[in-house]
């Protein structure tokens, strides 16, 4: 019984985490039609941003400000970095490219990630940021049998809370119904007076601050080391290919299935916590070949 | 119709495109760029001489005095350029293969293996070949699957696969030893046992051979039927398929065969190096290969060798010189390639040899077209 609890809970956990990485990835391909390889870099600079705020605000543990002010800190930190980032990145480099098909931008972003990588090391060094203090601050409670720490399902409201935005966005506004627009055919929209590289610039920098946002509040459940960037762009490939290239929605059910798959091999078979991920990747795509909520292609004669 | 026009139907066509990698006057398709076969028998004799010397000057780079560790070096980017030349293969196609670090690993942790299980063939020929065995039919089951795939997903797949067998090398410990990865001691070469001081030249001459063995056949694949599908492909695989050729097995077999050349090369690299670790898999290491592949371009079978050993040599120095600035270095390079030299490496040297060329044909037999090839990058070409 309580490990069946351990696995609900640490699957929801994981699953909010993996749709938050996701989410942005997912949505920049359904606009642009460009897979970010770098994706994972904007979560690494969102956690080290979050990270190295939090030491600085708060140097110890304690510090001028009330210590509820560092939830802020890691919304501001993520904005801050995607507002930075995503405009810069989309402007500077992937409008290059975003013309000459699906392979060169993959490639393209592949470069991004490797700078990228290296930026951080000259940021903020090599050395792991600890800075649990968010973490520790709310301890834990008794759940369903099983001491649990709170944390992690601020992490789960945050990823609710994004879900909503981003259907807010979409159905709801007017951006949304131009980025719709752009989605079904980029050409006609320009032609009926769709700023069409401005909605780019839009969807990429959203996607990007969701991506930072994911690092800016896993930041204090983990060590902020190099190389974060490297597993989450992986993992996020798989929950979006489950899913659907483009599709957000697709992106939630992704991020539940292998938050849940993820959490039930732990428990059980530990060896094939990776191998179960992409198995089940391979299962879908062999039933259904563009995921579970992509769209058909018209091939193009 | 105007001149452009025409080129335009001809390119849909999937014919008239430069000829990406030479090729002899036999199995120039009709139809192609009007050169005349005096010129195109003596460019393909050039060709070959250029092939020959170049051989030569490698097979005596030992005798020049080169340090042992820059034999090693180019002992591994040669075995990592049949890898790469197999990602080639498949670019040609438009099919990016960011997964073949599992070809690479499946050929590595065959020898590693093996070798572990008391296996009694101990030669790295014999053990090389069956790295590329067992990477072929690996490739052989998982292109069944992947041959439906392009562009993106294709690309997505083929990691997911190579994520499959690393997170297998990495958590199967008991087998493959995990992060610690397998000592492969390799007690001899083409049945010579060398001494430690020789070692490295005997590897490096063993490696050389196979790599230039590899690269005629591959020259010879290209100039083939399934060479030329490929290129039909890249343009239009629906006409390609209206012809009356399919599409799928092209890609099967191609497929296969950079999966083959991908075992090769690891299992080359893992006698060279005596160690192996579940890296060898990991999307980042495939993510190298593409690089290389975009570094050297595609314009001959030499160029994914080129673009290895610039590759290693760039990351010897740039790692010894800054340490944790060599992969902004790498990136950068390959920013600079994709926007501004689309056909890599081997365009700038043709772009270099064919001016000259040029200016030599138009001084002794004007339209014989030799300037036309600007051997643009088939690779990156933008799709409508």
């Amino acid at each position: 019984m309580d490990q069946l609890a351990r696995i609900v809970l640490d699957g929801i956990v994981f699953a909010s985490y993996l749709f938050l990485v996701s989410a942005g990835l997912t949505f920049i391909y359904g606009v642009m039609r460009i897979l970010n390889t770098a994706h994972g870099s904007i979560y690494g600079l969102g956690a080290y941003t979050a990270a190295w705020l939090l030491l600085r605000l708060w140097p110890g543990g304690s510090g001028s400000i009330p210590i509820w002010g560092s939830y802020l800190v890691l919304l501001l930190g993520a904005l801050i970095v995607g507002l930075i980032i995503g405009p810069l990145m989309e402007r500077l480099f992937i409008r290059r490219v975003v013309d000459r098909g699906e392979v060169i931008p993959l490639i393209l972003t592949f470069a991004l990630f490797l700078i990228l990588d290296d930026v951080m090391k000259l940021i903020w060094g090599v050395d792991p940021l600890l800075a649990d203090l968010p973490f520790s601050m709310l301890g834990a409670i008794s759940l369903a049998g099983i001491n649990y720490p709170v944390y992690p399902f601020l992490l789960t409201l945050v990823a609710v809370g994004a879900a909503f935005v981003m259907w807010f966005i979409i159905n709801r506004t007017r951006f949304g119904k131009l980025v719709i627009s752009v989605i079904a055919d980029r050409e006609v929209s320009g032609t009926l007076g769709i700023n069409v590289p401005r909605i780019y610039t839009f969807a990429f920098t959203l996607g990007a601050i969701l991506a930072a946002l994911g690092g800016a509040f896993v930041a204090p459940m983990i060590s902020v080391v190099p190389g974060i960037s490297v597993e989450v762009i992986i993992l996020s490939f798989a929950v979006t290919t489950i899913g659907g290239l483009g599709s957000v929605g697709g992106a939630a059910i992704g991020a539940a299935l292998v938050g849940l798959l993820r959490s039930m091999a732990v428990q059980y078979v530990p060896e094939l916590d990776l191998f179960v991920i992409y198995a089940l990747m391979t299962l879908i795509l062999l039933i259904k070949p563009r995921g579970l909520f992509g769209g058909v292609e018209a091939r193009r004669i | 119709m105007t001149l452009d026009q025409d080129a335009a139907v001809a390119r849909d066509a999937g014919v008239g495109r430069d000829a990406r990698f030479r090729s002899d006057a036999e199995s120039e398709p009709p139809g192609d760029r009007p050169v005349s076969p005096r010129a195109r028998r003596a460019r393909f004799e050039r060709g070959r001489l250029i092939a020959l010397a170049i051989l030569a000057v490698l097979a005596l780079l030992p005798f020049l005095g080169m340090p042992g560790w820059l034999l090693f070096l180019l002992t591994i980017a040669f075995s990592k350029g049949l890898v790469v030349l197999g990602v080639v293969l498949l670019l040609r196609g438009d099919l990016v293969s960011f997964g073949h670090g599992l070809y690479y690993a499946a050929g590595a942790y065959t020898v590693g293996l093996l070798l572990r299980a008391g296996f009694p063939v101990r030669d790295a020929f014999p053990l090389a070949v069956l790295g590329g065995v067992v990477a072929a039919l690996v490739a052989a089951l998982v292109g069944l699957f992947l041959a439906r795939y392009r562009g993106i997903f294709f690309g997505m797949l083929s990691t997911a696969f190579s994520m499959i067998l690393y997170s297998l090398l990495l958590k199967l410990y008991w087998v493959t030893g995990g992060t610690d990865g397998i000592a492969v001691r390799v007690p001899t070469t083409l049945g010579i046992q060398p001494s430690a001081d020789l070692i490295r030249v005997v590897q490096y001459y063993f490696v050389l051979a196979i790599a230039a063995g590899v690269a005629y056949l591959a020259y010879r694949v290209v100039n083939s039927p399934l060479g030329f599908l490929m290129r039909g492909i890249n343009d239009n695989e629906i006409r390609v398929e209206y012809m009356g050729a399919s599409v799928r097995r092209a890609i099967y077999q191609t497929y296969v065969l950079a999966g083959a050349l991908g075992g090769l090369g690891g299992a080359l690299v893992a006698v060279t190096v005596g160690h192996i670790a579940p890296d060898l898999a990991y999307w980042t290491a495939s993510g190298e290969f593409i690089f290389i592949a975009l570094l050297g371009g595609s314009g001959s079978v030499f160029a994914p060798f080129i673009g290895a050993t610039v590759f290693e040599m760039v990351r010897n120095y740039a790692f010894k010189l800054s340490p944790y600035t060599w992969q902004m270095l790498l990136g950068s390079v390959l920013l600079v390639i994709i926007l501004f030299a689309p056909g890599g490496l081997w365009s700038i040297i043709e772009r270099l040899t064919q001016r000259a060329a040029a200016r030599r044909a138009a001084a002794a037999d004007p339209g014989t077209g030799a300037g036309d090839d600007k051997g643009r990058g088939w690779a990156l070409s933008s799709k409508p």
